[in-house]
Formats: structure tokens, C-alpha cells, sequence
């Protein structure tokens, strides 16, 4: 028997998006499939769909980010939800609140939907459990663990460029110890069928259990970027410098910064892909950042399409 | 009811004249997925037409979100300017109205079209709204459990699936 997966309900729908670990295949194309249809609402004189009308979706960001939220909170309104943005790590919980009295409170003022962002992995989880059997609950990244909103914009923009996932060369580069995007991607590159999938950088920084998830890792950047398709340059966070993982950033750069130089040992028509904000010179240079190659700004469009999808899904989906 | 037998390429021919007779000048023929645009699609080259025809889906705006979720159909596609055009909606088979609905609505967050017309294969009965077709080939009338709709097979013939309910 199964354990219960706490993101689906008993007909297998999607009821809240918390990781894309053990998501059915069939549930993350539909959601890709349902991404496409809302990219071409931008060509609409009207740029609204009314799915979410009289819905309230409240976003929690205990940890800031302020693109990622700005994302979501532009794809609840073209929902037509009412959007509450919270700066929850400024009040409540800085006054001493609990999560899951924060989260009861919210509810008293009759949320639909929350989307989380939190520095503990599993506080998603956590809500969900929770919170009413009517809310949903979008996990927008916790801790190390998962950022399922930016792996499924990361497949779809693969799928967009690349139609099939199951012929590919993915390499996922840099900061992966550290990175909920990386986990998120191999969870659903391996779903989808993705036959080889390389995580690229330092053994500081690349943990030595993924290839139990049967992940190739390559600690040689231009062995493990050659003949790829698709390069995921993850974004190295400034306190890893300090923290004696890495000597410095121009070090980095020299060895794991993706160059036209180095770009070239990827196949021709190679994508690469980045999660924002980029560190131009210190993963990614410029000319690559900017070049023909770069679907960088792509992926935050196709980013306000999937999270439109996501959102809609799980609300036309009942507990 | 079971015995009912619905010839869809006789309907087709019937549909063709009816919709040859309503056609107002410059008009654009949009097709309700999934059925309605199969229909769309022989009518604008039995019509010889110009240009492509739109395709139009419900699920955006459909009433029925809450209960049943987000219906799968492919995007609405309509590849030519609505604002000011006539446009002849057709769609396989005319129920409760809910569909044509949806679709009216979906087809104003393209712009404000100079009139909208509703051409039917099959009027059921059983409306729900205020909606009445310009043209219906047929009509019938069929138990509410029952469900009618369209299917074509490889060489592009029409015919109709009918499930009955309990």
C-alpha cells in the first residue's frame, strides 16, 4: 500500500502543490498542457481569466522574495483572485506568533488559498495539514527541500524549446547542495522521463546521494556540460563565499562560470536556463546571459503561465 | 430512445444550407471545441471561405469550475481580428445553453464583435438560459442522463456517440 501522498486526493487530483516528488506524470503534463493555454491569455484584449473570482489567495512570505511573489501574486490576478500579500517575517512571526497560529488567524478572514515561502523545509507541508479541507496550499520553496513552482516553469520552458523529454542531456550546474530549484528539477526531470541528468560543480557543493536518484555527477564542468541539451545554471547565494565552502568567487567562475568558451562544448542548439536573480561574472557571463542561447527571461513568462496553472488546478480540485 | 438514429453527414448537408443562408457579409465562423470545430472546419471549405476558422473553448469560463475543476480542450484560437466581425458560432449539439454561454463570454475578452450568431447539428432541448440557435439541422429530445456529441473518423466522416445514462 502507498502512502497517502498529502498533495492529492482520493481520485488522484491535485489539491495543494507542495513538492513534485511523487507527482503522477499524467498530473505534471496537465499542468504544462494547462500552462499553454493560459500563455496565450497575454494575447487577449482582456488579459483576465475569472477562475479564481471571489477567491482570496494569501501570500506568505517568511523569507523575502520579492520576484518569486510578484509572480505569483501577478498570476492569482489575471485569475481574478483578491490577492493579500503578507510580510510575515516583519510581524507575526518576528511578535512571537506560531505558524499554525498565523495560519488559523488567516483562515478566520477566509483564505482560499495560501502560497508559502518558508526558510524551514516542510512548513508547507505543515499548513497543509492544517489548514481548512478547502484551502490549498502552493509551496513557493522551503528551506533545501523544494521549489515545485520553478521545476515545472523549468520544464515547461524544456518542453517549449525541446518538444521531448525523453531523448535529453540535462546539466544542472553549481550550487546544488544547497539548492531546493536543483532538487525540484531532478524530481521532475526524472519524472518526465528525462534519460540522463548531470549535476555539475564542487564537491563542496554537490551532495553525494544523488546519484542514488541516479543523477551523474561531474565535479569537471566541461565534462559535465558536453553534448548537453539543456544547462541549469543555479545561482550561488553570497553567504556560501564566506562560509568556507568555496575560496572565492572569481575561483568559482574560473572553474564552474558558464562562458561562450565552455558554452561551445554543448551541443549547438543547447538552451541555457537560469532561476533569477543571476550573478553575471560569477556563474554566468554576461555574453551568455544575453545570448542567443539564454531563454532566461522566457522562463519568468512561461513562470506566470504554470503558476496560473497550478493555481487554477488545485482550486477546481476538492479534498 | 435507444432505437434513435441520427444521421450526422445528412444533418451536415442541412447544417451546410442553413449556415449558407444566415452568413452575413465579412463573417468569421468559430467553432466550439471540440466537435463545433470539426463542423467549422468542413463548413469553411464547403463554404469556400477565406482564411482560417477560430476555435473556441469553454473552460475558462465555464460555471461549473467549483464542482468539476478545470476541463481539458484545447486553447481557444482565434487567429483573425473579432473586434467589429460577424461571427457564426457552431457547435455539434445545443443543451442547456451553459456551453454557449461560456463561450460568448470567452469570446469578448478578444474584443467586441459586431454580432454573434449560433448555428447548431443537433438542438437537444433542455435549456437552462435565454439561448436560442439561428440554425439547428435537428431536434430531438433526450432523457437528462443521456449524452450526445460528435465523434469524426479518419477519412473526416461525422457520426454521433450516444451514451445513455443511468
Amino acid at each position: 500500500m502507498l502512502q497517502k501522498n498529502p498533495q492529492l486526493n482520493k481520485h488522484g487530483e491535485l489539491i495543494h502543490l507542495l513538492s513534485i516528488e511523487g507527482l503522477p506524470r499524467a498530473v505534471v503534463h496537465g499542468i504544462l498542457d494547462t500552462a499553454g493555454t493560459f500563455l496565450s491569455v497575454n494575447d487577449r484584449e482582456v488579459k483576465k481569466v475569472p477562475l479564481l473570482r471571489g477567491k482570496s489567495v494569501f501570500n506568505l512570505f517568511f523569507e523575502n522574495s520579492t520576484r518569486t511573489r510578484t509572480t505569483f501574486e501577478i498570476a492569482a490576478k489575471r485569475l481574478s483572485a483578491d490577492v493579500i500579500n503578507l510580510d510575515i517575517a516583519k510581524s507575526s512571526a518576528a511578535k512571537g506568533e506560531s505558524l499554525l497560529d498565523t495560519i488559523a488567524n488567516l483562515s478566520a478572514m477566509h483564505a482560499d488559498m495560501f502560497v508559502v515561502r518558508h526558510s524551514e523545509s516542510g512548513a508547507p507541508y505543515l499548513i497543509a495539514q492544517h489548514c481548512a479541507p478547502h484551502v490549498h496550499v502552493v509551496n513557493a520553496g522551503d528551506g533545501r527541500h523544494a521549489h515545485p513552482t520553478q521545476g515545472l516553469l523549468d520544464m515547461y520552458t524544456i518542453r517549449h524549446y525541446k518538444h521531448d523529454f525523453t531523448n535529453l542531456t540535462v546539466a544542472i550546474v553549481g550550487d546544488i547542495v544547497h539548492s531546493r530549484v536543483a532538487r525540484s528539477d531532478i524530481n521532475a526531470l526524472t519524472t518526465l522521463g528525462v534519460p540522463e541528468i548531470r549535476a555539475v560543480g564542487p564537491k563542496t557543493l554537490v551532495p553525494g546521494d544523488l546519484k542514488e536518484m541516479g543523477v551523474r555527477v561531474c565535479h569537471d564542468m566541461i565534462e559535465g556540460i558536453k553534448g548537453a541539451d539543456v544547462i541549469i545554471m543555479l545561482r550561488l547565494q553570497n553567504e556560501r563565499m564566506s562560509g568556507a565552502m568555496l575560496p572565492s568567487a572569481g575561483e568559482f567562475f574560473k572553474n564552474y562560470g558558464l562562458t561562450q568558451e565552455k558554452l561551445a562544448h554543448a551541443k549547438p542548439d543547447a538552451i541555457v536556463m537560469h532561476p533569477g536573480p543571476i550573478n553575471r561574472g560569477v556563474e554566468i557571463d554576461s555574453s551568455v546571459a544575453d545570448g542567443k542561447q539564454s531563454v532566461i527571461l522566457p522562463q519568468v513568462t512561461f513562470g506566470i503561465a504554470v503558476r496560473m496553472a497550478v493555481m487554477s488546478t488545485i482550486a477546481g480540485n476538492t479534498a | 430512445m435507444s432505437t434513435l438514429h441520427l444521421d450526422a453527414e445528412a444533418l451536415y448537408t442541412d447544417l451546410l444550407s442553413g449556415v449558407r443562408g444566415l452568413l452575413p457579409p465579412n463573417a468569421a465562423l468559430v467553432g466550439i471545441w471540440s466537435g463545433g470545430a470539426w463542423l467549422a472546419e468542413r463548413l469553411q471549405r464547403d463554404l469556400k471561405l477565406p482564411g482560417e476558422i477560430g476555435v473556441i473553448s469553454s473552460a475558462l469560463h465555464r460555471d461549473d469550475f467549483s464542482s468539476k475543476g478545470l476541463s481539458s480542450a484545447d486553447p481557444t484560437k482565434l487567429p483573425f481580428e473579432i473586434e467589429g466581425r460577424p461571427i457564426v458560432l457552431i457547435d455539434d449539439v445545443l443543451y442547456t445553453g451553459r456551453t454557449t454561454r461560456a463561450v460568448i463570454n470567452e469570446l469578448f475578452d478578444f474584443g467586441r464583435p459586431a454580432s454573434v450568431t449560433l448555428a447548431v447539428l443537433v438542438d437537444r432541448g433542455g435549456r437552462e438560459l435565454p439561448i436560442h440557435p439561428a440554425y439547428s439541422a435537428a431536434r430531438i429530445a433526450l432523457p437528462p442522463g443521456h449524452k450526445l456529441r460528435l465523434a469524426r473518423d479518419e477519412a473526416g466522416r461525422f457520426s454521433f456517440d450516444i451514451q445513455e445514462g443511468a
